[in-house]
């Protein structure tokens, strides 16, 4: 056997698992619920799942009349808007002063952490109904009334619901927090060295060298933003669907087509996101952090 | 000759409160400390509130003079919604349906990410590729068919819905694993397994002998974040599950009713007292596991080469 087959064979022997589950429980399902998407669906006693294709209907039906879902979708991509930028902002300002040299570092680093040990949709549920998603001082002080007044509405909902979900905002940033505090710690100090002693401020160093080199983990802390925001287990949409599925005015069908409307606006707001974080071609790399 | 020392005395005043960089001064350190300390209270302020509520009796709940400190140590919350949760019955549940789950998925992306590590053979780019893609593939686009798959096989409401997914490489957030053992074998030289080869060991024996023993801190890593997420996911594992197998999340969703089961009469005396234990009781296994091995989570994303690795 020459190492050419050796290779390929070891590869594919230790891979294959893989490759049998993603053709057996992702590919073929993801075809199927595309098939779903332009079906009627209907589940019978003695075949089983029968499909009438009925074209676009499905999609026409809920862009043009389901006003709910036409409703939910703006609101999660105005709270995505605002959501995403803030706790990447959050995250690493937080991440920046950890990395200061400061006592108790593993301390505050566990703390912010804790969230991401312990959120889960029905935990979140409950904190949110018993108004422990907001710190008290927000609302006492007519934060959220003064908003109303001020802004116009489609900046006042989104924002106030930041607001009054602070807390959970901030729970959502453990994971990105920790990526920041990695990535800042690995930064050499002779480059700022370098820099304060060409008279540079720490202004200037933030802008000309922390934040360039953290461009690549900004991308993929924006990216797992984006997936576990959208993929949250009490997030509407993905409530709605799940309703969908087993109501009698909805069916497998129709809700495959939700999820399906559902996926490509995530894939564009992700691409979106990603194009604008990620280092443009003609940016030079800083050394250290790149990534293939 | 005063108004020289004078002068001297609040330079250094000032030296020391701002520095020469302000990064170093006192000033600086107060300001960090503040705003840690502030933002460390936002972070567990709702895990107070939770505590504080759950140890509070309806008169404490009511009275406009307890905010937050109870008045007498009230246990009662805590025992009540012990009984509705079935705590220990459902816990022994949920720790099934999360650790074996959790330790497949992770033997799993080992190999894997070994085989995408150490061998080259044709479409592996391409492959790996749409590994990677799989982590942003939303879970309900995928829901229906394996839920109707599922069904076919007889194994909805049973624990091999969410085994079967996680043994095959396709389970929650397997690509996230799979990278991170890919990450992890790719460091380790090849060197070590060409010595082995020549002595007419075979891939999968130099797989079992050298690449899992090094790869323990990968595997702890992997480990203890697919325990983590499988147990706080609900929204597959519901659908899957269909109220067969109950884990402690799926109760909580359900509790106000479980709880007027349990006493039909009394239905409108569920308090938020009894609704924060019960929210306690379901993060405290997580909770207490944290408290204890805190630094391996957070090493574990040091070294899993996702924030940017050196290579």
């Amino acid at each position: 056997m020459n190492h050419k087959k050796r290779q390929l064979l070891y590869g594919y022997g230790f891979i294959g698992i893989w490759l049998i589950g993603f053709i057996a429980l992702t590919l073929i399902p993801l075809i199927r619920s595309l098939i779903f998407a332009f079906s009627d669906v209907s589940i019978t006693g003695n075949e089983g799942i029968v499909t009438y294709s009925v074209g676009f209907d499905n999609f026409t039906t809920i862009l043009t009349t389901d006003v709910t879902f036409i409703d939910q979708l703006l609101r999660f991509l105005s709270e995505m808007i605002l959501y995403v930028p803030v706790i990447l902002i959050l995250s690493m300002m937080i991440a920046m002063m950890l990395n200061q040299n400061i006592k108790f570092r593993g301390l505050f680093r566990g703390v912010f952490f804790l969230p991401v040990i312990i959120v889960s949709g029905p935990v979140i549920n409950e904190l949110l109904n018993q108004g422990a998603g907001t710190v008290p001082l927000i609302e006492q002080y007519g934060m959220l009334f003064a908003i109303d007044e001020i802004l116009p509405a489609f900046l006042a909902n989104p924002l106030q619901t930041l607001l009054s979900e602070m807390i959970m905002v901030l729970w959502f940033s453990g994971v990105q927090i920790v990526l920041f505090l990695a990535g800042l710690q690995k930064m050499s100090s002779e480059v700022y060295e370098a820099a304060q002693i060409d008279g540079a401020s720490p202004w200037e160093t933030f802008w000309k060298i922390t934040l360039p080199s953290l461009r690549n983990i900004m991308v993929v802390a924006a990216v797992y933003t984006v997936v576990m925001l959208s993929t949250f287990s009490n997030n509407d949409i993905l409530t709605l669907i799940r309703q969908m599925m087993f109501s009698s005015q909805g069916g497998y069908g129709y809700a495959s087509a939700m999820s399906w409307i559902y996926f490509i606006i995530i894939s564009i707001l992700l691409i979106v996101v990603v194009w604008i974080i990620a280092p443009k071609e003609k940016v030079k790399r800083v050394k250290g952090v790149k990534r293939r | 000759m005063k108004l020289l020392s004078k002068t001297i005395t609040s330079a250094s005043l000032k030296k020391r409160l701002i520095g020469l960089q302000f990064k170093d001064g006192l000033l600086f350190k107060v300001i960090i400390y503040a705003l840690l300390i502030g933002i460390g209270f936002v972070y567990v302020y709702p895990l107070l509130y939770m505590i504080s509520i759950s140890l509070q009796d309806l008169a404490d709940l009511l009275s406009p003079s307890v905010l937050y400190i109870p008045s007498k140590l009230y246990l009662d919350n805590i025992i009540t919604s012990f009984e509705v949760l079935k705590y220990l019955e459902t816990l022994l549940s949920s720790l099934t349906v999360t650790l074996f789950p959790a330790i497949l998925q992770t033997f799993v992306a080992s190999l894997i990410g070994y085989g995408f590590a150490k061998f080259e053979f044709p479409l592996k780019r391409i492959i790996f590729a749409i590994v990677i893609l799989t982590y942003i593939i939303p879970p309900q686009l995928i829901m229906i068919p394996r839920f109707v798959l599922f069904n076919d096989l007889n194994l909805v409401g049973t624990i091999w819905s969410i085994l079967l997914p996680a043994s095959l490489g396709q389970g929650l957030y397997s690509a996230v694993f799979i990278l991170i053992f890919y990450q992890f074998y790719k460091m380790i030289p090849k060197a070590l397994e060409e010595a082995a080869q020549i002595d007419g060991a075979s891939p999968f024996y130099v797989y079992i002998k050298i690449a899992v023993p090094l790869s323990v801190p990968s595997f702890i890593t992997s480990f203890l974040f697919s325990f983590v997420w499988y147990w706080n996911e609900t929204y597959t594992s519901s659908l899957m599950l269909n109220n067969l197998v109950e884990t402690l999340q799926l109760r909580l969703l359900t509790f106000v009713s479980s709880y007027q089961d349990l006493f039909p009469g009394e239905a409108a005396l569920i308090n938020e007292g009894i609704r924060m234990s019960a929210t306690l009781l379901i993060i405290l296994p997580m909770l207490i596991v944290y408290i204890f091995i805190q630094k391996l989570f957070i090493q574990g994303i040091d070294q899993s080469g996702l924030a940017g690795g050196e290579q």
